[in-house]
């Protein structure tokens, strides 16, 4: 059946249809059918929305808190924590797939045949009622124009041949019939990728799951007690999995997310890390990951030696290894526990961990896991100097840690190990925040002339020591009434008490704690004049504690500089209730253990995505920019001379085809002789 | 001997321009090559010959591209031999901080942008084809200057340090100037072949909306500053992907604000049909053909550029598909226009509601484009926009 009107016919709704009787015929009608196709179209286009809305494959636990427990039950059923293997959006696909087969079944036979027939069955009538036909009379005979024409059409890359018939000869030629291939491409290519996809996807291991022949692990295990049915062996199936080596260490397996666990895949070879680098630009930005891989296998002559990279894999025998991450891989820290509770003044404890190591810390009564977070060997972050507000500078080594009290109650410090210059003076920086959300603030820790802490903790251990502080307290209760004319012993008494609380309340909350004293004992009309007073006191109660510790000054200069050290002092102590550690942790050493996060992936499928996807271009192109062009000339004898009639069509672009028509015909005319 | 009747191109140059045009891109390829030689790898000289080849066969027939061209490599050159090796000149010498510097290309071409859609509608309400002209000559010199601006600023990354350089489709703000660029040479290769200027003003409308986001980016943001490249991008798939997947979003953009147009003529000639919308705009089946043209020539780049996506991602991300949101939207934009060609192509369907479809199909575009980045991967990267 010729189709005329120039549009590849793939939807039974252009043409009338065999009588319909069975229901395997009406199913095959309705999975073929456009209307379906469409739908499937749009509908996974929708589907896909989800997945990219709700971010998927995130720990459970974060989708129940953002949830609630209904809604995670509910959201968990219809899979949409993994959308893209639920079984609802892979039944899509699949029907997508059938929908498409069933088209390339039905259509590809009349398709290859349109790609070659030349038509030569056309009568004279209808090449008249075409759209696009010219007829003209010219002297020369009728077997010479029909070579003519046949030649001509032949240079312009049509496909001729000559057919006799009553009326005269039939001139047939098409070009451009390569484009019924497009759609035989196009419509494969979907199929092959799906197919191709199928294979690299984690379906096997889901039915595997279903079936009880494995089982994902929840717990935290070491790679060696993960039990056999948690393990795949080294197969043919696809995986993505990914694991961190810390330089030095080697690892044989990988570990594949699922769901809110892991399973562990077993490789075929040993991969070792040897030595992972960052390489940085001139502003801090990362310019490279690297890592230094040996891969061992027994098949091979000697271990290969390979440095990886983002965007340089390592592909060895249908496994890729990438550069996907990295992490501390156990960096060794010399630590000093530095008291800053009533232990002040004693030496540090000195003490040596590693990053992701907890440790239980005891201090008097007191107790509290230290847990190693992290380390950075350099932390280059603004700091801005007049005249250069972009300025960067390097603040050196810094590792958090988590101090976790028996409550399960935890506080995230960041610790720098080098002096950081504030104002002039040098101080060691902590950072401390309760949560992940905030930002952290700082306790800045004055160095003493010898740029230790030695000053500091001196000074803060005579603020605990209850002899000295009544000592002082007394001392400057008998320089205060000195002249004071009618004093009497209730008034030396409370004042000195007062002089011994306020240096209490300051060490266990500040002068925060000082003034919510004032706002909550004094009488509203004594708040005025008293407070500042009591303030100014204990101010005054500070300075001779921490003079007195000292012979008399040597110079001026020194008591300046004595003086802003305390000033510096007691910023710091004041806000140690805020800092919320007994203990301050001083980095005196590291020694820097990287890890390198590798992905390993299998995908026996690759090759045949890459076959769907280059028909699929290769469909593409052909479908929208080689047009089947289809012309027809009759030649009949007349006298004087013969008689043409020429027709056209095209199956795409209608509007320049018009234009074509009329430069073939006028072409034709000029070399058939017209007359 | 007769000239093979070509379907491309409506109108032949003669032989001589042709020839010369394909052998200056021929020579200007094995230069380059033999200048680089020794830093070129089989990708890098496989890029530069597909240029070549592209720019020769855009152009053997299209005078207008070559002038581009030639312009585009002069001005660029006499760019590059004013900066010399010292970057701190394109503030102080003239030309550059006046005219040629990255920067200031930019602004030549947002500013040459502005006027010629203004021109365009101006000429179209005016039914003047003087204005007109003026038009397409001022949407030729925008698309000019922001080649130029691209090029210079390529160079001006290396200038800055030789481990910052690399081609300047590496973030939103470059990728902006690529749009306008494209979208304007994809329109004027389609005014020339539909002999119609009466949809510049249309098409010149997502480009002016595209200069004013990529102004205010520049202005609130500081996003013009070159930034080193980060380690996953380092790669030689981004030279292709990237301008790729532009001529995709740049048909896009063209075929939808082509069904604007189709929306108000319709509606104009049944409303007021002696209005003047109605009899200036182009018929009605040419729009509806130029915006099919559109929407397949983007389907098959934005196919391409995928598929170039899903070949970077498998070298760069440990697989060709992770169901990654850009990805996932690249799939969208492609079954929505892969939807909406069969409904054109075995359905027939053709005139308003295709409009309205190739209309919001810009928008799941340009959320592809945009919105992914800006919503889609968590608070850190809206930040960032």
């Amino acid at each position: 059946m010729p189709i005329l009107n120039g549009l590849p016919s793939m939807s039974d709704d252009s043409r009338p249809q065999l009588p319909r009787h069975t229901l395997g015929q009406r199913i095959f009608h309705f999975l073929g059918s456009m209307d379906l196709a469409i739908t499937l179209l749009l509908a996974l286009a929708i589907a896909s929305v989800i997945g990219t809305v709700l971010q998927q494959n995130q720990p459970y636990t974060d989708y129940l808190i953002k949830f609630g427990p209904f809604w995670f039950d509910v959201f968990e059923s219809a899979g949409l924590y993994d959308v893209y293997s639920a079984l609802w959006f892979l039944a899509i696909l699949t029907l997508l797939v059938i929908s498409t087969s069933t088209c390339v079944i039905r259509h590809t036979p009349s398709m290859i045949k349109d790609m070659w027939n030349l038509r030569t069955h056309v009568q004279e009538k209808s090449l008249r009622a075409m759209s696009h036909s010219h007829e003209w009379d010219v002297s020369s005979s009728v077997d010479d124009s029909v070579n003519k024409l046949a030649t001509e059409l032949s240079q312009q890359g049509f496909r001729v041949k000559q057919t006799a018939k009553e009326e005269g000869i039939l001139i047939s030629s098409m070009r451009g019939g390569m484009n019924r291939l497009g759609y035989i491409f196009t419509h494969v290519a979907i199929i092959v990728i799906c197919l191709g996809g199928l294979l690299d996807s984690n379906l096997p291991l889901k039915f595997a799951e279903w079936q009880g022949r494995i089982k994902i692990e929840t717990r935290d295990l070491a790679t060696k007690d993960i039990p056999a049915i948690s393990r795949l062996p080294v197969g043919s199936n696809a995986f993505r999995g990914s694991i961190h080596i810390p330089e030095g260490r080697s690892a044989e397996v990988a570990f594949l997310a699922m769901r809110d666990g892991y399973l562990v895949q077993e490789l075929p070879f040993k991969l070792e890390v040897r030595d992972f680098r960052i390489e940085h630009y001139a502003t801090g930005q990362p310019k490279s990951f690297e890592t230094d891989l040996v891969l061992f296998d027994d098949e091979l002559e000697q271990p290969l030696e390979v440095t990886i990279s983002v965007n340089h894999p390592l592909f060895y025998k249908g496994y890729a290894i990438y550069q996907a991450s990295f992490s501390d891989g156990g960096t060794g820290l010399s630590l000093e526990a530095w008291p800053l509770d009533s232990g002040a003044g004693n030496k540090p404890f000195s003490f040596e961990t590693k990053v992701f190591e907890n440790r239980q810390m005891h201090w008097g009564e007191e107790s509290a896991r230290l847990e190693v977070l992290s380390f950075r060997p350099f932390n280059i972050n603004p700091d801005p100097k007049e005249g250069d507000p972009d300025n960067l500078r390097n603040f050196g080594p810094s590792f958090g840690f988590k101090l976790r009290s028996k409550t399960g109650e935890a506080r995230e410090y960041l610790n720098y190990m080098l002096p950081v210059p504030r104002n002039g003076r040098d101080f060691y920086l902590s950072g401390v925040r309760s949560s992940q959300a905030e930002e952290f603030g700082y306790l800045y820790l004055p160095l003493d002339s010898e740029g230790g802490l030695t000053a500091f903790n001196q000074f803060l251990k005579r603020l605990y020591d209850l002899e000295i502080v009544e000592s002082v307290a007394h001392q400057m209760m008998l320089e205060t009434l000195a002249s004071v004319e009618h004093k009497d012993d209730d008034l030396e008494q409370s004042l000195e008490n007062s002089l011994i609380s306020l240096v209490a309340m300051f060490m266990s909350g500040g002068f925060a704690e000082v003034a919510t004293f004032i706002d909550t004992t004094l009488p509203e009309a004594e708040r005025e004049t008293l407070g500042p007073a009591y303030l100014s006191m204990l101010r005054e109660m500070l300075a001779r504690l921490y003079f007195s510790g000292f012979e008399q000054p040597e110079s001026d200069a020194d008591t300046e500089q004595q003086l802003t050290f305390l000033q510096d002092a007691v910023d710091a102590i004041g806000s140690f209730s805020r800092y919320g550690s007994p203990v301050y942790f001083s980095l005196t050493d590291f020694d820097h253990v990287e890890a390198s996060g590798l992905q390993v992936t299998h995908a026996p499928g690759k090759s045949t995505v890459y076959l769907g996807c280059a028909l699929l271009i290769i469909g593409v192109f052909l479908l929208f920019y080689l047009p089947q062009r289809r012309f027809w000339a009759i030649v009949k004898k007349k006298a004087n001379g013969s008689n043409i009639v020429l027709a056209g069509m095209s199956n795409r672009n209608p509007r320049e085809f018009d234009l074509f028509f009329e430069q073939i015909s006028k072409q034709l005319k000029q070399v058939s002789g017209n007359s | 001997m007769s000239n093979r009747i070509n379907a491309l191109n409506i109108e032949s140059d003669t032989a001589l321009a042709q020839w010369s045009w394909r052998g200056l891109m021929a020579i200007a390829a094995v230069v380059l090559l033999q200048l680089y030689s020794s830093v070129f790898d089989s990708y890098e000289i496989g890029i530069v010959v597909l240029t070549a080849v592209s720019l020769a066969l855009l152009g053997q027939n299209w005078s207008g591209f070559r002038r581009h061209v030639i312009a585009v490599t002069v001005l660029s050159f006499i760019a590059l031999w004013l900066y010399g090796q010292d970057l701190s000149l394109g503030e102080t010498d003239f030309f550059l901080s006046y005219i040629l510097a990255s920067q200031s290309a930019f602004m030549w071409m947002s500013a040459l942008f502005v006027m010629a859609t203004v021109a365009y509608f101006s000429g179209l309400l005016m039914r003047s084809s003087f204005t007109e002209k003026v038009a397409s000559g001022l949407t030729w010199s925008a698309a000019t200057m922001g080649m130029i601006g691209l090029m210079v600023r390529w160079r001006e990354s290396y200038l800055i340090s030789h481990d910052v350089g690399h081609i300047p489709v590496s973030n939103l703000y470059e990728v902006f100037i690529l749009f306008a660029i494209i979208t304007a040479l994809l329109y004027l290769f389609y005014e020339r072949r539909y002999q119609t200027r009466s949809l510049g003003g249309f098409v010149l409308l997502v480009i002016t909306a595209a200069v004013a986001f990529q102004l205010w980016y520049t202005f609130e943001k500081q996003a013009h500053e070159i930034q080193p490249l980060v380690p996953a991008l380092q790669s030689y798939w981004m030279k292709i992907h990237v301008p790729a997947n532009f001529v995709g979003y740049g048909a896009f953009a063209m075929a939808a604000m082509i069904g604007v147009a189709y929306l108000l003529k319709s509606w104009c000639q049944t409303a007021r049909p002696q209005g003047l919308l109605a009899n200036v705009l182009p018929e009605l089946s040419m729009m509806d053909d130029l915006m099919y043209k559109s929407i397949a020539l983007g389907f098959a780049f934005f196919t391409v550029a995928t598929v170039l996506g899903a070949l970077w991602a498998a070298e760069a991300w440990g697989g060709y598909w992770s169901w990654d949101p850009k990805e996932t939207w690249a799939l969208i934009v492609w079954l929505n226009y892969a939807a909406w060609l069969h409904m054109r192509m075995t359905k027939g369907w053709h005139g308003r509601p295709m409009a309205w479809w190739a209309v919001i199909g810009l928008f799941v575009t340009l959320f592809a484009f945009l919105g992914v980045n800006m919503f889609l991967s968590g608070l850190h990267s809206y930040g960032t926009l």
